[in-house]
């Protein structure tokens, strides 16, 4: 059932939420009670001045009888219906049931969402501990210098002369390999409570860092007066996890390389001239446009070009950085869009990839996008570089004369119908259509 | 002329460690600690026997052990391979690879003693 011709179903929802016997309804509002009872079973259509007294009377504005629930709302439910579609919901009246029982519907959209995030952070902590480097490197640590006690004890334990040269060695490396035991099991403790800890409350160590980034508004005031990364981190970063904060320093350390290269007040200057093209301010600055790229992202609010969002992945496509803007979201899990020229770029390394973007079904305006992917390192002899890739985004000119491409933001969410990147049905439309 | 013993393993302890109790068996042994030069030195000592630690610096051990078996002339060679990880999976990759033994650390140096002269009883 298409849902403005709900409009009566939601009058009798908000009537009896108010516990208003039909019969008076109907009487304030000057109609019969037939009537009224055919036009809460959606058998007679109503608009014009009875809706907008009906809606007074139940005190609610009109627009709230005949759109009924919020998208999102729905979105959220039908994604939810999707995902244990065993149980046989009954998808074709989603809309009917959001807008009857519009609280009980928020319960169970609320209710998914709190599965999925706990989904995840169960996902999370079980890779963190099949997977932790850390962990494992803590512990192939710690068993490497308990097989040289051993086995070093072992020969000095045995019975008969060794030469005083092989004794004195081997008491050495004796005294040296516990200090280093020690050492490796206090900070190993030390890790697995603070992980403990905190683990449940807390997303990825990616994630902290985001959140930290997110919360300084992406600009690093100390970093741009020349504070030693290290410094910064260790202040900021002191309520992270032991591995959030060394992504942290190595993101600082990063930022104040890139606002030693790029001093803060003349990239504040230059951006009046050159907005958001970070190949003009590249050439300016002398730099590769990767470093433009995260410059800009990392500018105060007050700068000239206004704010720009960024995606930095790595050669598996794996984000490592993420600066979202409000018209073109990046989702946090990693089910993007393949058609973005972020991943483009991972192919076409040292060519910069510009195109104009539209996120499909969004009502927001075109981005233009530019992409680039250069090797994360110096080069190394007989090695092939490890590529990392970069996307800045930004509101496209009013008058931008190139067609804009459409894109998604993640399949899960995306109505485009036809789309050879497609990794999965959409929940906005029929997954036979979409070639499933 | 005494058998060749190569050992390659990025802790230096253990390296004395292991080169003392095997010398004292009248092994010759060459050690090695970086990954990504191990074959080429494997080729131009030609041991008898190799000892090869999992985690290295520059190439893991498995990665050297499935070069070695490509290539014909060490592709018979004991391989006795030593990992601070026992887990039926970390087995499994070594004997994917072509490993002639298998030890998890820590382990006695009689174990390593007798596992070594096993494998050398096979070298004619």
């Amino acid at each position: 059932m298409a849902r403005d011709t709900l409009t009566g179903s939601r009058i009798r929802e908000r009537r009896n939420i108010l516990g208003m016997k039909q019969a008076e309804l109907a009487r304030r509002a000057s109609i019969s009670a037939s009537y009224l009872n055919l036009i809460e079973h959606n058998r007679r259509r109503i608009g014009g001045k009875l809706l907008l007294d009906i809606a007074e009377i139940l005190g609610v504005e009109p627009s709230v009888l005949t759109e009924g629930a919020e998208a999102t709302l729905i979105a959220s439910l039908r994604e939810a219906a999707l995902r244990a579609d065993e149980a046989g919901a009954e998808l074709d009246r989603l809309d009917e049931f959001a807008g009857r029982f519009p609280g009980w519907a928020r319960l169970l959209a609320e209710s998914r969402a709190r599965i999925d995030t706990l989904e995840r952070s169960v996902e999370a902590l079980t890779d963190r501990l099949a997977h932790d480097p850390h962990l494992a490197d803590a512990l192939h640590e710690m068993l490497s210098t308990v097989t040289s006690i051993r086995s070093t004890a072992s020969i000095l334990a045995e019975p008969g002369e060794i030469d005083p040269d092989w004794q004195r060695r081997f008491h050495r490396n004796i005294y040296e390999d516990s200090a280093r035991l020690a050492e490796s099991s206090r900070s190993l403790a030390s890790y697995l409570e603070a992980e403990g800890k905190a683990a449940a409350e807390r997303g990825t160590p990616q994630e902290e860092v985001e959140a930290l980034f997110e919360a300084a508004d992406y600009h690093i005031a100390p970093l741009d007066a020349g504070a030693a990364p290290e410094l910064v981190a260790q202040e900021l970063g002191a309520e992270l996890s032991p591995t959030a904060r060394a992504l942290l320093r190595r993101a600082f350390t990063r930022y104040a390389a890139d606002a030693e290269a790029m001093p803060l007040d003349r990239v504040m200057e230059a951006v009046v001239v050159t907005g958001t093209d970070a190949l003009a301010l590249a050439q300016r600055f002398g730099t590769d446009p990767a470093r433009a790229m995260r410059r800009l992202a990392s500018l105060p609010r007050t700068a000239a070009c206004g704010p720009v969002g960024l995606a930095i992945c790595d050669a598996s496509g794996v984000f490592t950085f993420r600066r979202p803007l409000p018209d073109f979201p990046i989702p946090r899990f990693g089910a993007d869009c393949p058609l973005w020229p972020l991943f483009a770029a991972l192919s076409r390394p040292m060519s910069v990839l510009s195109r104009v973007l539209q996120s499909a079904g969004r009502q927001s305006g075109a981005v233009t996008a530019i992409a680039f992917a250069q090797p994360s390192g110096p080069p190394r002899v007989n090695r092939e570089p490890v590529f990392e890739a970069h996307m800045m985004i930004a509101p496209s000119p009013p008058r931008q004369s190139e067609p804009a491409e459409p894109v998604g933001i993640t399949c899960r969410i995306c109505p485009r119908v036809s789309c050879p990147a497609r990794r999965e049905p959409s929940l906005l439309g029929d997954a036979a259509q979409q070639g499933f | 002329m005494s058998k060749r013993v190569m050992l390659i393993e990025d802790e230096p302890n253990i390296i004395e460690a292991i080169s003392f109790i095997l010398s004292r068996e009248g092994l010759a042994v060459e050690t090695h600690s970086d990954g990504t030069t191990a074959n080429d030195r494997l080729r131009a000592v030609g041991p008898d026997l190799l000892i090869l630690d999992v985690m290295l610096p520059g190439k893991s051990g498995y990665d050297i052990l499935r070069e070695l078996r490509e290539d014909a002339a060490t592709a018979e060679l004991p391989v006795l391979m030593l990992t601070a990880r026992g887990q039926s999976r970390d087995r499994e990759m070594a004997e994917r690879a072509g490993v002639s033994a298998f030890m998890t650390k820590p382990f006695s140096n009689s174990e390593m003693l007798e596992t070594v002269r096993s494998l050398m009883a096979r070298v004619t």
